[in-house]
């Protein structure tokens, strides 16, 4: 055999490994049995007098065909149909030693998180005690700053991020403290609902590893948190059945669990709960289907007809929509989940695929909850002026307006899209570039609202 | 000759077991033995090999491991275990029966029939 030959079959070999690779049935290690099988048969072919791309031939026929194959494997290993989450088999060496170290520094960043609410305590301000104010305006100083740093971690990111990111997390300490916010007052509310959103965008700076700049990234980001918020959701079911456990056994020995339960298990559970389930988004990533677009898919029908019908019933029935002073918030939260419909249909779908059926459902669900909304826009700022601007009321209205232009902007790019006038990706460009807007309106929230009402 | 499909089947169990009875091997040096076996008469899908002794590690009968020689490719190797040889007497049992009762069958008919049976048989 010449030297030209030997490469020669080597590419052959490593053509056919490509093909075995592909085959999710095969893991590595059968492709490496079986190649083993294949050179040795290519030998004794060579062997016998047979040149190499022959013999190569040859090998690949007996071989079988790799549907056949892969039909035996998948009956004997009927388990790889189902995708396995944390111990896939990684394909190298180098690629498992990551995601141990991976693994590693998950697992310190979630005990970081998980002490970080015990440190207050050592400075004697207690879970348990009556005045939760600290608690409510810091919940999301504990966890997220180690977040942010897992991920500054895994995407390497640049110096100058990392004191952006320190930087932000420290402004976002010093607006939840420095205020002389009462724990009963409405401002603390609001600090507590906007600091962690105004947060949790800046994770994503760490996400997107600082490129926050890029459209593609951003979406990532979207699609990170809609699957991080299934996960987190799941551990924490999981939680309540470990926390009805730890208080059924513990009663049936004659301990009470319920201080412990209180002041150990839920906090720091919670706060390690969310780097996990980000990790767990990570590493399942590419393994497991993503599950913000199916629920997606499964509940905009629904909530299109439920719209659909409720402007009916109003229009039939004639009745006003009572404006009481929950109203607005109410809304807020109806645009909140159509928005979260839209953007994670977005967030999986084709954009060189044709409008279809679901769009136009999808469409129909926001024009209704446009509708709804401007009636109860309408009906609202009468009533506004009367009750006066609370930090409430006005951040409650700023919402419903902020929501209200995404989604009609959206409207009007979804019909272009549906009459065949515009791309789908001007639709995906505006949702992503509208993040800039949320992040601006959380942040005003927390550092100027208190100032301008007063600290009410 | 060719040999049906279900008894190449049958008989890849007893025959894999048989040869790792008599000491540890990898996939191709057990082909290659059970072409020179059968005279060359038992024909296997070569890939095929591979799901059969994937399962009969499964199933506790062969256990299995890496070897790199030093310099050379990694191969895995097939040892038999004490499990899989009691699976090897028990398919031993068996199979004496049904050779029995076949060697019957043919001393009884002795003739060309058994051959237009075979064929009748094969066309169910």
């Amino acid at each position: 055999m010449t030297v030209d030959s030997d490469n020669d079959l080597e590419s052959q070999i490593a053509e056919w490994r490509t093909y075995v690779h592909r085959r999710q049935e095969l893991h590595h290690t059968d492709a490496e049995e079986l190649e083993d099988h294949l050179r040795s048969r290519i030998t004794e072919l060579t062997d016998a007098g047979l040149r190499a791309d022959e013999a190569f031939l040859i090998a690949v026929k007996r071989m079988g065909s790799l549907d056949e194959l892969s039909r035996e494997f998948a009956r004997e290993h009927s388990e790889r149909l189902w995708k396995q989450l944390v111990l896939p088999g990684e394909p190298d060496v180098r690629t498992a030693a990551r995601s141990r170290r991976e693994l590693a520094v998950m697992v310190l960043c979630a005990a970081v998180a998980a002490l970080a609410i015990k440190v207050p305590a050592l400075f004697g301000i207690d879970i348990s005690d009556d005045d939760p104010g600290f608690y409510m305006r810091n919940a999301s100083l504990f966890a997220l700053p180690a977040l942010a740093a897992y991920f500054a971690w895994q995407r390497r990111v640049s110096l100058r991020v990392i004191g952006v990111l320190a930087l932000l997390f420290i402004v976002g300490a010093v607006a939840a403290n420095a205020y002389p916010l009462a724990a009963d007052s409405q401002s603390i509310v609001l600090t507590a609902i906007h600091l962690p959103i105004a947060l949790w965008l800046v994770v994503g700076v760490a996400y997107v590893g600082g490129d926050w700049r890029s459209d593609r990234r951003r979406m990532d980001f979207i699609r990170f948190t809609g699957e991080w918020l299934i996960y987190f959701v799941l551990i924490g079911l999981g939680g309540v059945v470990l926390v009805l456990f730890t208080m059924g056994t513990f009663d049936a020995i004659g301990l009470d669990a319920e201080e412990f339960i209180n002041s150990w298990l839920l906090p720091c559970g919670a706060m390690a709960a969310v780097i996990v389930s980000a990790w767990l988004v990570e590493a399942k990533q590419s393994v497991i289907e993503n599950m913000a677009p199916v629920l997606t898919r499964v509940f905009t029908p629904l909530f299109a007809v439920t719209l659909l019908v409720f402007l009916a019933a109003i229009i039939w029935t004639n009745n006003g929509i009572d404006v009481e002073r929950d109203a607005l918030i109410l809304f807020d939260l109806l645009l909140v989940i159509v928005l979260g419909l839209l953007l994670y249909a977005i967030s999986a779908r084709d954009p060189a695929a044709p409008p279809g059926l679901f769009d136009r459902v999808q469409l129909a669900l926001v024009v209704s909850a446009l509708i709804i909304d401007v009636m109860v826009l309408l009906a609202i700022t009468g009533r506004i002026a009367q009750w006066g601007f609370t930090p409430n009321k006005t951040a409650a209205l700023g919402e419903n307006v902020i929501l209200l232009t995404n989604l009609a902007w959206s409207a009007w790019l979804f019909l272009g899209f549906l009459r065949g006038r515009m791309p789908f990706t001007r639709l995906e460009h505006w949702q992503t570039r509208y993040m800039i807007v949320y992040a601006v309106w959380a942040w005003t929230v927390v550092l100027v609202f208190p100032l301008v009402f007063n600290f009410a | 000759m060719h040999i049906a499909k279900d008894l190449v089947a049958a008989s890849s169990t007893p025959l894999v077991l048989g040869i790792l009875d008599e000491g540890e091997s990898y996939g191709y040096a057990i082909l290659k033995q059970v072409n020179e076996l059968s005279g060359g008469q038992l024909e296997w899908t070569d890939g095929l090999l591979y799901p059969l002794l994937h399962r009969l590690e499964r199933l506790g009968h062969v256990e299995s491991a890496w070897e790199a020689p030093p310099g050379g490719r990694r191969r895995k190797y097939y040892r038999i275990t004490d499990q899989g040889r009691a699976e090897l007497a028990e398919q031993r049992r068996q199979w004496a029966a049904v050779v029995d009762a076949l060697r019957g069958v043919w001393s009884a008919t002795q003739s060309i029939r058994p051959i237009t049976a075979l064929a009748w048989g094969a066309g169910r």
